[in-house]
């Protein structure tokens, strides 16, 4: 059983979540992730890691509530036990001295991506940081980030903080700010990630996306979490989560994420990022 | 001795429950023997001076010995002796292939009435466990030697039980939630209820077996972090990895991998939806590629879930359909439609993703092929289209890389299963055994039990002449 040492609403419809893990807080790299039940009738439910505390054997989460399973979790309170957090799961991230290193996070994603901001400054890269919210409200961790990149910039729809426009405004904001990029990293909804790797392919470099496909058991066994990728079957759970972008069927994965709208079509909540 | 005794091949049929009943509910099929059955059936044995059936069984129950036994109603010691090789005796009572093992051996096929050895060991567990008191063996004081288990499919249930035994500090590792690998997760209710497999695992954790769910080793620690802790570590991860035809259209929206399927019905409790948050689809028409185990337990799953047609794809014909025959009995009697010889060459998708139709090519049988199965030959032309909700690809599944992809100087073979003596189950790395469908790829209970008892002899062994 792994204990719950906070949980909070950081913004509308996403949650904190920090659990006490040891093994997992030990192993733990960038882009990893885990599978969460929170009680014995949930689903597994695979969730990027956004932070971990080695010493205090704890590590951190943020999820967006969209389901039972979630809202569960959502409901925890600190002190209370939950009977599954497996992991590190997937591959950690390629982290290495690249030169200018774009990191977009939408949404959990800005949580997930902190970890991999981190590294990429600690390895001397020059990191630059873009925060994508549909309003001032739902951006958070901007404090959090902003120490580890030369720039940070935001976007939101409605224009309440930083720059107004969504995904494509990127382009413009590199440009604008003469920024090459030699790699690109975004993480977030789907339907985010598959926003960026088409926008930002005229920059012609790698556009790694961490893929959240439907998964089951993470480690390789059920294969729902098959996508293509450059033609071939991947499993996201063991070949991935990182993936680029450029090179993914995005129309598959988006229609496999779907295949359970149905059942969970009384359940679920307005996301708030619009996406899947 | 009974020579003279009239032979009886009166083979008892075990109850179950009629078709038309079972195929839309999730209780177990085959109830079991009365005591009654029990006792004629255990009567007709010849006790035979040089049993053969002994040598048909991986375990090398002594069969004869507890089947006098039920003939004398001493039930007691009948299942003490089974216990003393086979320490999974409810589940290989259900889901061993007897009639390719011991009772094929039994001198009375000869007659057509092979002893129905398997029924008879499930009626002895069964009696056990209708018992109030479960009597847990003796076990001799702590030897002090750590042993780590990993996997608690019956490989390692079977290694971990044998070493606590012997008085050996023994922990179980398991990745999923729930130990009992492919007990738990693959094979479904109606065939072994999952009761019986907790039942199984409490057993040898009152025996003393430490288990640790939620780890998957190699990622929450490799073998090579975990070994400094123990004086010997045994892997038994299994065969894991679904395979796929690699034809057009298999990322679909209602196509399977097998596992998937039945994870989904059986570790998640997709029947149970919504009271159990993991939804399992209800289709129409369901096809389920392949011949095995795996593929019947997926058709008639279908069935339970409501599919009003439900069919077996194979490319082979009938005979050689490498499920056990009970089950592809009970599947034809459940209802499901063989299309045999015939090969899925592409799935095709409807306007939204899902899986609309399966495109087959029929089959015929050349020349034997290496296994000795004759050789299916594609019929050039005979283009056929079945329309389809769903298809759940059962083809097979190979071993789990995770652990030989994390793990140094272990040697591992082509399709990355890992290399052990068979007479011992040592692989090449220090310290290390292996076992069960990791080593052999997707193969039995019977046999991955088979390989933990050889590894768990070997490995105490070790543990006793190490200083
Ligand atoms: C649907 C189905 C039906 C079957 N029907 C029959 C039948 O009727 N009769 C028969 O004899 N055989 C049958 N089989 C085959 C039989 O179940 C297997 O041969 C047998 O279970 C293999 O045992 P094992 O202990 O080697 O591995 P498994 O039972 O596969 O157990 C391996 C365990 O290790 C865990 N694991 C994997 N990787 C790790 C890791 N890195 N760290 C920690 N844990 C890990 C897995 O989660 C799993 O729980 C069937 C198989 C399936 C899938
Ligand atoms: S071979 Fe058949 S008749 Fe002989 S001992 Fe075994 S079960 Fe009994």
């Amino acid at each position: 059983m792994f204990e719950v040492i906070e949980i909070e609403m950081i913004v509308p419809n996403l949650h904190l979540l920090t659990v006490r893990a040891p093994d997992i807080a030990e192993q733990i790299k960038p882009g990893q992730f885990v599978i969460v039940r929170s009680d014995e009738e949930s689903e597994r439910i695979p969730l990027s890691v956004a932070d971990w505390d080695r010493k205090e054997g704890t590590i951190t989460i943020i999820f967006m509530e969209v389901g039972v399973s979630t809202q569960k979790m959502a409901s925890l309170k600190q002190g209370e036990y939950i009977p599954t957090v497996v992991g590190p799961l997937g591959k950690p991230s390629e982290i290495e001295k690249f030169g200018t290193v774009v990191c977009i996070g939408g949404c959990y994603g800005i949580g997930s991506i902190f970890p991999t901001i981190k590294a990429f400054h600690e390895k001397g890269n020059n990191v630059i940081s873009i925060m994508e919210a549909r309003s001032l409200n739902l951006l958070y961790w901007k404090d959090k980030i902003k120490p580890f990149c030369s720039s940070l910039f935001t976007i939101t729809r409605d224009g309440s903080d930083g720059d107004i426009g969504h995904i494509k405004h990127i382009v413009e904001i590199l440009h604008k700010n003469g920024i090459k990029p030699d790699r690109i990293i975004a993480n977030g909804c789907t339907f985010m990630i598959y926003k960026a790797s088409k926008d930002l392919s005229i920059f012609n470099v790698p556009i790694i996306v961490s893929l959240n496909p439907i998964m089951i058991d993470g480690t390789g066994m059920c294969g729902v979490c098959r996508v293509t990728v450059d033609g071939k079957m991947r499993f996201a759970c063991v070949d991935g989560p990182d993936f680029d972008g450029r090179l993914v069927d995005w129309e598959e994965l988006l229609t496999r994420r779907k295949q359970y709208v149905d059942e969970e079509a009384f359940l679920v909540h307005n996301s708030g990022c619009g996406g899947i | 001795m009974n020579q003279k005794k009239k032979l009886d091949l009166n083979r008892r049929e075990m109850p179950k429950q009629p078709p038309h009943i079972r195929r839309r509910n999730f209780k177990e099929v085959a109830m079991g023997y009365t005591v009654e059955l029990a006792v004629g059936e255990a009567e007709r044995c010849l006790q035979c001076k040089k049993p053969l059936c002994v040598q048909g069984c991986p375990v090398e129950i002594n069969i004869p010995g507890f089947i006098k036994c039920i003939a004398n109603k001493d039930f007691a010691e009948a299942i003490r002796i089974i216990k003393k090789t086979n320490c999974l005796p409810a589940v290989c009572g259900r889901v061993c292939p007897q009639e390719e093992q011991c009772e094929i051996s039994c001198i009375l096929i000869k007659k057509g009435a092979p002893i129905a050895i398997g029924r008879l060991e499930r009626f002895a567990a069964e009696w056990e466990a209708s018992q109030e008191h479960i009597e847990i063996p003796k076990i001799p004081p702590p030897t002090g030697k750590k042993v780590a288990v990993v996997g608690s499919g019956p490989a390692g249930i079977t290694v971990a039980g044998n070493l606590a035994m012997l008085g050996h500090d023994v922990t179980m590792y398991e990745a999923l939630h729930e130990a009992g690998g492919v007990l738990t997760y693959g094979i479904p209710e109606f065939r072994l209820p999952k009761k019986i497999v907790r039942r199984e695992i409490d057993y040898i954790k009152k025996m003393g077996v430490k288990l640790i769910t939620n780890f998957v080793v190699g990622k929450t620690k490799t073998v090579d972090q975990l070994i400094n802790n123990y004086d010997a570590l045994f892997i038994a991860t299994g065969a894991g990895l679904p395979w796929f035809m690699n034809i057009p259209g298999e990322n679909l929206n209602g196509v399977y991998s097998a596992n998937e399927y039945l994870t989904r019905m059986n570790l998640m409790k997709g029947f149970n939806f919504p009271k159990s948050s993991t939804p399992i689809k209800k289709h129409n028409r369901v096809a389920v590629v392949g011949g095995g185990n795996v593929a019947m337990d997926c058709a008639r799953t279908a069935a339970r879930l409501g599919a009003e047609e439900v069919y077996i794809i194979y490319r082979r014909s009938k005979k050689e359909l490498p499920a056990r025959l009970e089950e592809v009995e009970n599947a034809e009697e459940e209802g499901v439609i063989f299309k045999l010889l015939t090969l899925p060459i592409r799935l095709i998708g409807d306007e939204n993703g899902w899986l609309k139709e399966i495109e087959c090519l029929r089959m015929k049988l050349g020349e034997p092929d290496q296994s000795g199965r004759r050789r299916p030959i594609k019929i050039e032309g005979s283009e056929f289209i079945m329309p389809m909700d769903a298809c759940i690809i059962a083809i097979g599944n190979s071993p789990n890389p995770i652990i030989p992809n994390t793990t140094a100087d272990l040697e591992v073979g082509k399709w990355r299963n890992i290399i052990a003596d068979e007479k011992t189950g040592k692989t090449s790395k220090d310290k290390v055994w292996a076992g069960g469908d990791i080593v052999t790829g997707a193969a039995t209970v019977i046999l991955a039990m088979g390989a933990g008892r050889i590894a768990a002899l070997s490995i105490n062994e070790y543990l006793s002449g190490e200083k």
